[in-house]
């Protein structure tokens, strides 16, 4: 009697917990469409999006935003499980890396035909793995009011000796001023990539040029000189104390421009919404970032993208298609193109494109129509977070103390740890 | 004598006192913030009281209420947090009593077997944790708490039976001679000696639980529920841009609720230490 | 009585224990295996051998973030019990504002996560400004005294609380009997409450060197291992070999330095825990 009780007290509890632990079934025929977005800040655009899509044809269109900094832990997760992800992103050549096995070959598809120029395409083996849905630029974010106050205007800057002149200048007379040359250059974790990613990119973009190649595994680091000389430039000519900068956050640089405190702020096209709330479009210029290298006379704003969008081809065929046809929908569709450009301020580079109403869009267009080249984003060819991370650390002590011997760590960080970090690939 | 014990203790209490300004401090920093504006939220300005420019009154609070869903991921969080910190309670104490009062080589087994899951790090189980969850379809927060109680089972079961030793077999004995079987024996007088050590556990899982943003972020179905802690990272952009302000309120918000449980929590440890002394 | 409460053992356990194979063991095995593989997901893993604990063991910041998370254990270990151990003491001395103090002390324990990390690291560099040293991210010293104080500041409420249940539970007759007997209050408290709080001790031992060792998020918070992985800890360590190198085979290589890690710690771990049981038992 009391064994049997025993057994069914225990099988109770088993099923108590079981009963909650049932699965649902879930099998839509129609196929079905789960996005698993990377920029926090247009989460509620592409909910809208779904929702329209949805009530236009019927397929279910779901949008997962991954929090910030954790996008390749949950993507990993989430593709694992029974319900994958159809779409997600990888930032480059290099995240391609890990997932190209999850990659849907999209050439051949409406989607890619839209595309206005193959280069948007991360290929290998001639299956084009991923495509870049947006691009953006990024450069000297002016403020042409306090600019004007000292006495300058955007005219007055066309090479890094025009920068330097305008720069030191205004330091030199902050006190009368009342506003320094540039916002914080914080290398707090909120604000470092803008100089060990975008800035970077400069030194590394001149290096590719001049080599005529697209990557190298091993870099002679020729144009490092210059980084330093804007690095220079933007560390002694700030708001704060260069031994300040490493906790300084991305939203103190940006408190600073919008408080008036700086006229200069390097940051991309993503922005303007943070700044359109206080700034006119008259007032804000966005400048390209010379260094004192190539031809500058002809240097556009650096515009580019990370953001490459790829198909899962684990899913089912009836989720790749839907996958398929809502990209195409996204990118042809009026509905689509509007919201990508206006509730996103995305710049899509398809045939069917919207205009961005991005002040900073229109600028970088109007350069490439002065006829100057556009600086490409080589910073996805960086080999890792891990050595982005250590020429930022190189950076920060570079900037507290700023002898030969410190730059000689930022030097030895970039060319030799990239060289390391490929030869382990 | 009376009167030097009173100095020492004013003495003592001052000192507690210095002690305890040093550690709201932080936590005040974060509620004084919550009322700023954005754009007074950095570095240099975080240690200032907001000025006329600056307070923004409850508009933070606002922003954050009114996110989206925050209503949803509050009763989401609230219902994982409950049905989790329950379960452990319960399974995990009868556990720790079968482990503490039968002396078997299995019993010494599923001991060091718990102990050993504290040690191990999240990292080592995260990848298959999610597809383990996966299969079986705990990813709901109405069944996550199955996860839980699995995972938090090392610590609690530790917790139990570090305690239960020092509780006197004699009651249990006489409970037994009395007629009653174990599972009354267990509920009608070991549970209740167990309730300051429950009080202490269930605060520390409930805590663990209610902040938790990795384990759920990686188990549950992140199309239909997200919790708070996973709410609060929405607030952060991709171009590392933080909305502060409504950050700050949202955790102000979140805190509230446990602040009230422990409180009402505090008053039970003591009442259940008094009886407890009783009975001893 | 045993006889009885073993006859009716599976309803005491299978519920933790099944939900125990499904939360741990199961995920732990499947982990197990994974640090023998090369993969991206969990699905894709293919079988390579042991040359991923190769490389882990071969790795530098590995055998740095060891010694500084054993650093970083021992002296947090000994400030939070001794700390929170006074602090009970003194909280049941029947004080004013007891309560008050207990819900203050208690209060960093409510908040986790991030943002309190952000708050510190704030706080600790503004004090580094006043007192002109280099901030967090270049000075590895102030950053691991940055987390030390941020883990007294988060621990020792919550220890603290589990000192004062052990406290509470010595009878009052235990304390009479003792003062009857002629002990003044520095003999009572050696010889009567602490070897009767031992249990709480060994509890609270445990849990802070578990914490220690498996810390992540202040570590992520605070110092994210800068200056050059000179602040990282063993499970930072880990994180930055998943998600900061690109390339397939990191994941198994950071899945090879977690079961490392998992084998340090058991052993330290469970020799400190046999250490304090056998003081409990004398």
């Amino acid at each position: 009697m009391k064994k049997l009780l025993v057994v069914l007290l225990t099988v109770l509890m088993c099923l108590t917990l079981g009963a909650c632990g049932s699965k649902e079934g879930s099998s839509d025929e129609a196929g079905s469409v789960y996005y698993l977005n990377f920029k926090p800040e247009a989460d509620e655009a592409w909910k809208n999006l779904a929702a329209a899509y949805t009530a236009e044809t019927g397929v279910k269109v779901e949008v997962v935003t991954a929090a910030s900094g954790t996008y390749e832990e949950t993507l990993m997760s989430e593709i694992g499980k029974s319900s994958a992800p159809t779409l997600f992103q990888v930032n480059g050549p290099i995240g391609l890396a890990n997932w190209k096995d999850y990659c849907y070959d999209l050439s051949g598809t409406d989607f890619y035909s839209n595309l206005t120029s193959e280069a948007f395409a991360l290929k290998e083996n001639g299956e084009a793995l991923a495509v870049a849905y947006l691009t953006e630029s990024y450069g000297l974010i002016c403020n042409k009011t306090l600019l004007a106050q000292a006495g300058y205007t955007v005219e007055d800057i066309k090479s890094f000796a025009d920068l330097k002149r305008v720069a030191e200048d205004i330091t030199a007379r902050s006190a009368e001023l009342g506003f320094a040359a540039f916002t914080s250059a914080g290398m707090d974790g909120s604000s470092d990539w803008r100089f060990k990613t975008h800035l970077a990119n400069l030194p590394l973009y001149f290096e590719y040029q001049a080599d005529g190649v697209g990557s190298k595994t091993e870099l002679t680091g020729a144009y490092l000189d210059n980084y330093r000389a804007i690095w220079d430039l933007y560390i002694n000519n700030s708001t704060c104390e260069p031994a300040a900068l490493s906790g300084k956050t991305g939203d103190d640089s940006r408190n600073e421009f919008l408080n008036g405190q700086a006229v200069f702020f390097q940051n991309g096209s993503w922005e303007y919404n943070n700044l359109n709330g206080t700034y006119g479009d008259d007032e804000l210029q966005m400048l390209p970032i010379y260094v004192g290298a190539g031809d500058e006379a002809n240097q556009g704003l650096c515009t580019g993208t990370e953001n490459y969008i790829c198909v899962n081809k684990e899913a089912s065929a009836a989720n790749v298609q839907a996958t398929l046809d809502f990209l195409n929908w996204l990118v042809t569709s009026e509905k689509g193109t509007t919201a990508l450009a206006n509730d996103m301020g995305f710049v899509i580079p398809f045939k069917n494109a919207v205009e961005s109403p991005n002040l900073f869009v229109k600028q970088d267009n109007a350069y490439t129509a002065e006829g100057k080249t556009p600086v490409s984003w080589n910073f996805t060819t960086m080999p890792s977070e891990s050595w982005k991370n250590e020429v930022g650390t190189a950076l920060t002590n570079y900037a507290a103390n700023q002898t030969d011997d410190n730059w000689a760590i930022v030097v030895d960080k970039f060319v030799n740890n990239w060289a390391a970090e490929y030869a382990m690939k | 004598m009376e009167k030097k014990n009173k100095i020492v203790d004013t003495i003592l209490v001052i000192c507690l006192l210095l002690l305890a300004a040093a550690y709201v401090y932080p936590i005040l920093m974060i509620v004084i913030n919550s009322f700023k504006a954005e754009s007074a939220i950095s570095t240099g300005t975080i240690f200032q009281l907001p000025t006329k420019e600056t307070f923004v009154g409850i508009a933070n609070f606002i922003k954050a209420l009114t996110l989206n869903g925050f209503f949803k991921s509050f009763m989401y969080s609230l219902v994982i947090t409950i049905t989790s910190v329950g379960a452990i309670l319960v399974f995990c104490s009868m556990c720790a009593w079968y482990i503490v009062r039968v002396k078997s080589k299995f019993s010494k087994f599923l001991y060091y077997l718990f102990v050993f899951s504290m040690v191990v790090p999240f990292q080592m189980v995260m990848f298959t944790l999610s597809q383990t969850a996966d299969q079986l379809g705990l990813n709901t927060p109405f069944n996550i708490f199955i996860i839980y109680l699995g995972f938090g089972a090392g610590l609690a079961v530790f917790m139990f039976t570090g305690f239960m030793a020092s509780v006197p077999l004699e009651i249990e004995e006489a409970s037994m001679i009395d007629g009653c079987n174990p599972i009354q024996t267990f509920f009608l007088v070991v549970f209740p000696i167990l309730k300051p050590t429950m009080i202490s556990v269930g605060i520390l899982e409930a805590m663990w639980v209610w902040n938790d943003f990795l384990l759920p972020n990686l188990v549950l179905d992140i199309k239909k529920y997200r919790t708070i802690p996973m709410l609060i990272q929405y607030f952060k952009g991709s171009y590392g841009k933080v909305e502060m302000g409504p950050m700050m309120a949202s955790i102000v918000l979140t805190v509230i609720p446990i602040i009230i449980v422990y409180i009402i929590g505090q008053k039970y440890i003591i009442k259940g230490v008094a009886s407890g002394a009783v009975k001893g | 009585m045993e006889k009885e409460i073993k006859k009716w053992g599976p309803v005491f356990y299978i519920p933790t224990f099944l939900a125990f194979i499904i939360g741990f063991i199961v995920p732990f095995f499947e982990g197990l295996y994974l640090s023998l593989c090369k993969f991206t997901t969990v699905k894709n893993a293919k079988f390579i051998g042991f040359s991923n604990f190769i490389y882990a063991l071969k790795d530098e910041t590995f055998v740095n973030a060891f010694i500084f998370t054993l650093k970083y254990a021992i002296v947090a270990i000994v400030l939070i019990n001794v700390i929170a151990f006074v602090l009970a003491l003194l909280l049941t001395r029947k004080l004013k504002f007891t309560n008050f103090f207990r819900t203050i002390f208690f209060m960093p324990n409510l908040i986790g996560g991030v943002v309190l990390g952000y708050i510190w690291q704030i706080l600790i560099n503004c004090f580094l400004t006043i007192i002109s040293k280099p901030l967090l991210a270049l000075n590895a010293t102030a950053g691991y005294w940055g987390l030390v104080v941020l883990m007294c500041w988060q621990q020792i409420g919550y220890m603290m609380i589990i000192y004062i249940a052990g406290l509470q539970n010595i009878s009052e007759e235990v304390l009479e009997a003792a003062k009857i007997d002629g002990a003044n209050s520095w003999q009572t408290l050696w010889k009567v409450k602490i070897p009767m709080v031992m249990s709480s001790f060994t509890i609270c031992m445990f849990l802070t060197l578990t914490n220690s060792f498996k810390l992540f998020d202040q570590n992520l918070a605070l110092t994210a291992g800068q200056p050059f992985h000179q602040t990282e800890m063993l499970a930072y360590n880990i994180y930055d070999t998943f998600y900061f190198r690109s390339g397939p085979q990191w994941k198994g290589y950071g899945q090879a330095k977690a079961v490392i890690f998992c084998i340090l710690v058991v052993i330290i771990s469970f020799a400190q825990l046999k250490a304090s049981k056998d003081k409990e038992m004398q």
